[in-house]
């Protein structure tokens, strides 16, 4: 009963962890804008959290570097499973306008596998939400697979 | 107590970009702060060997989100001055306004994450609800809410009408009846004073050795704003630095809270002598020669190099941005700190990452 | 650019030591490159909202002097264009060794042009 429990609030109340890898912090704020009084996702009872391994959804913004890779990676494996990625804005797509940059590896699924990508520069905070309620629903269905 | 080490970052709460500070501590007092950054470095200045002088203007708005209109005025002012020609009065009009709605935009943001690394919620919550306003301004003046792409080389792409411009005026209005009403919960606390007077000060002498630039630099009362150089409607509109004496966190606090209401007033007053006229000139010729432009970015002095020998690509671009040159003083100011005011110590420089790496 | 003043290596600190004296303050270094065997590295300076420009012309072998003990807020510019211009400074406060932005893997000196050519004939 109890592993019940737990299934469920993991899916209705989910926490989130936001890293910053190459963005131009145009997506960043959008992301934190999501939080604040006018976009509010806490009504889906989504927290933000700074511990990866208090968190269910990780959401990364921009490109994918030699250094930051590692961190990226590490920060995912430090994830409990089930775990759900969300990619945010052109860079964190394919690198968008950066992608020719010596110092640029491309999107985040180079590193991580993705499960939704969320397009714009910068996607406005409306598609960062539907980003993150789709994430919730491949979340969901992960954690049926896991049983 | 022997030394301890502690790494402050990359991932950290209270930072929304990776910084990594590796503190030296003894007991809880920092004694030494070294930086080690590279994790947004991109080489964006590299691109000018692929992109032309035009389609750069996309490039550098993207080196920070935060102040991308301001990025791409001071590379079109480098250019302008560099082909020999002139944005229209009306041009420049506009992007002093767009740039000063930019500030408040950056400044409100800063407030509430300052807050927030204080522990006080209620306070980021309601700064960003306030600056969701300008957010509404941008998006509707020009499309995007954050990257706004207003600027091309010769002038600016879009207009306002008078509606728009009445429009922005009752904004501004409300915005600024909000702002007065966060005086007392915010700058005058007294909870807001314990954590922030006396912590991480510099002396005048001090920052201006280090090289400090923008609020940094005022908070400790040297008078050295960009605006003073008089680009775009500088020239006419009045201005006058907003400075502070006491070098602390809650110096650099009130600089920043009374610049906000500063820019409320260069906004309005560029929209009263706003001039009718052209939007951009022609650009003809390719740049060549080399040029350096400065303009005052919400973090403080952003410093463009551009080198070119008339192709259409240009030989170098080199951005020094304000956070940049901020490191160093926020390096001084560290030692002697509590670990626990660390974050309010490192915020109050508002650091820019993608800024300062490109 | 107006206020460009050639300096050579061995005048640097000395014009550097005086321009503090004078009390300016260092705004960055720019660096270009030339050719393949030397670079323009810039040394911009404020006083009272005017710039002044030291220009220096290294050959890419020599070490430069650094500047970081006369203006610490040198550090990170030196460091930056160690990585990537792959230039050496001497006597460096705190000398990243060109891993300020760059990892191991990355193509060093990414700024230079010329400098994989000249890797490859050798």
């Amino acid at each position: 009963m109890l592993k019940d429990f737990i299934r469920s609030s993991r899916a209705k109340s989910p926490w989130i962890i936001h890293f910053d890898c190459g963005s131009c912090n145009g997506c960043d704020i959008e992301t934190l804008a999501c939080l604040t009084p006018l976009y509010d996702v806490e009504r889906f009872g989504i927290v933000n959290v700074g511990n990866p391994k208090h968190a269910d959804v990780l959401l990364v913004t921009g490109t994918v570097n030699h250094r930051n890779k590692h961190v990226l990676k590490n920060l995912y494996d430090q994830m409990p499973s089930p775990k759900a990625v969300v990619a945010i804005g052109a860079c964190g797509l394919t690198g968008g306008v950066f992608r020719e940059a010596y110092n640029v590896l491309g999107g985040v699924d180079k590193v991580l596998p993705v499960d939704v990508y969320v397009p714009g520069c910068p996607p406005k905070p409306e598609a960062i939400i539907d980003g993150v309620v789709l994430a919730l629903k491949k979340f969901a269905e992960k954690q049926q697979a896991a049983g | 107590m022997a030394r301890t080490i502690i790494p402050f970052g990359p991932q950290h709460p209270v930072l929304p970009e990776p910084l990594h500070l590796k503190l030296v501590l003894e007991d809880e007092i920092v004694q030494e702060a070294l930086p080690a950054v590279g994790y947004v470095h991109r080489g964006l200045e590299k691109l000018t060997e692929i992109r032309d002088f035009n389609q750069m203007v996309q490039i550098v708005e993207r080196v920070c989100g935060i102040c991308s209109m301001i990025h791409a005025q001071c590379y079109c002012q480098g250019l302008e001055e560099m082909l020999g020609i002139t944005a229209p009065p009306r041009a420049r009009y506009l992007r002093t306004i767009w740039s000063e709605l930019h500030r408040m935009h950056s400044h409100l943001l800063w407030l509430g994450l300052f807050a927030d690394g204080m522990g006080f919620e209620s306070q980021f919550m309601q700064c960003w609800k306030i600056r969701e306003r300008i957010m509404d301004v941008n998006e509707a003046t020009t499309g995007n809410r954050v990257i706004v792409s207003v600027n091309v080389v010769g002038g600016v792409r879009r207009d306002l009408n008078d509606g728009q411009l009445r429009w922005i005026g009752s904004i501004l209005d409300q915005v600024e009846a909000e702002l007065k009403a966060l005086k007392k919960p915010l700058i005058d606390d007294y909870t807001v004073k314990k954590r922030t007077v006396g912590k991480g000060v510099l002396t005048a002498e001090q920052v201006y050795e280090l090289g400090a630039a923008g609020p940094t630099l005022r908070a400790s009362g040297v008078a050295q704003d960009m605006r003073m150089t008089r680009y775009a409607a500088f020239d006419e509109l009045v201005f006058t630095p907003v400075v502070e004496t006491e070098g602390d966190c809650h110096a650099r606090l009130k600089v920043r809270y009374r610049e906000l209401l500063a820019s409320i007033d260069i906004v309005r007053a560029a929209m009263r002598a706003l001039p009718e006229g052209e939007l951009a000139v022609a650009v003809k010729d390719k740049p060549a020669g080399e040029i350096v432009t400065r303009v005052e970015q919400p973090r403080g002095e952003l410093l463009y190099y551009l080198k070119a020998s008339g192709k259409k690509n240009l030989d170098r671009v080199r951005i020094r941005t304000p956070t940049f040159a901020n490191i160093p003083p926020l390096l001084a100011m560290l030692p002697g700190v509590e670990l626990a005011d660390v974050p309010v110590v490192v915020l109050s420089i508002d650091p820019c990452i993608s800024c300062t790496e490109r | 650019m107006q206020n460009v003043t050639p300096v050579t290596i061995a005048e640097l600190k000395t014009a550097c030591q005086a321009a503090k004296a004078e009390g300016c303050r260092l705004v960055t270094l720019s660096c270009a490159e030339l050719d393949a065997e030397t670079v323009d590295i810039i040394y911009h300076f404020d006083k009272d909202l005017s710039l002044k420009h030291y220009r220096l012309t290294a050959k890419k072998c020599e070490p430069v002097p650094s500047i970081s003990d006369i203006y610490f807020a040198a550090l990170l510019v030196e460091n930056e264009i160690q990585d990537l211009f792959g230039l050496s400074f001497s006597g460096l406060v705190v000398d990243y060794k060109q891993t300020l932005y760059l990892e191991a893997e990355v193509r060093k000196t990414p700024f230079c042009k010329y400098s994989v050519a000249i890797a490859n004939k050798a």
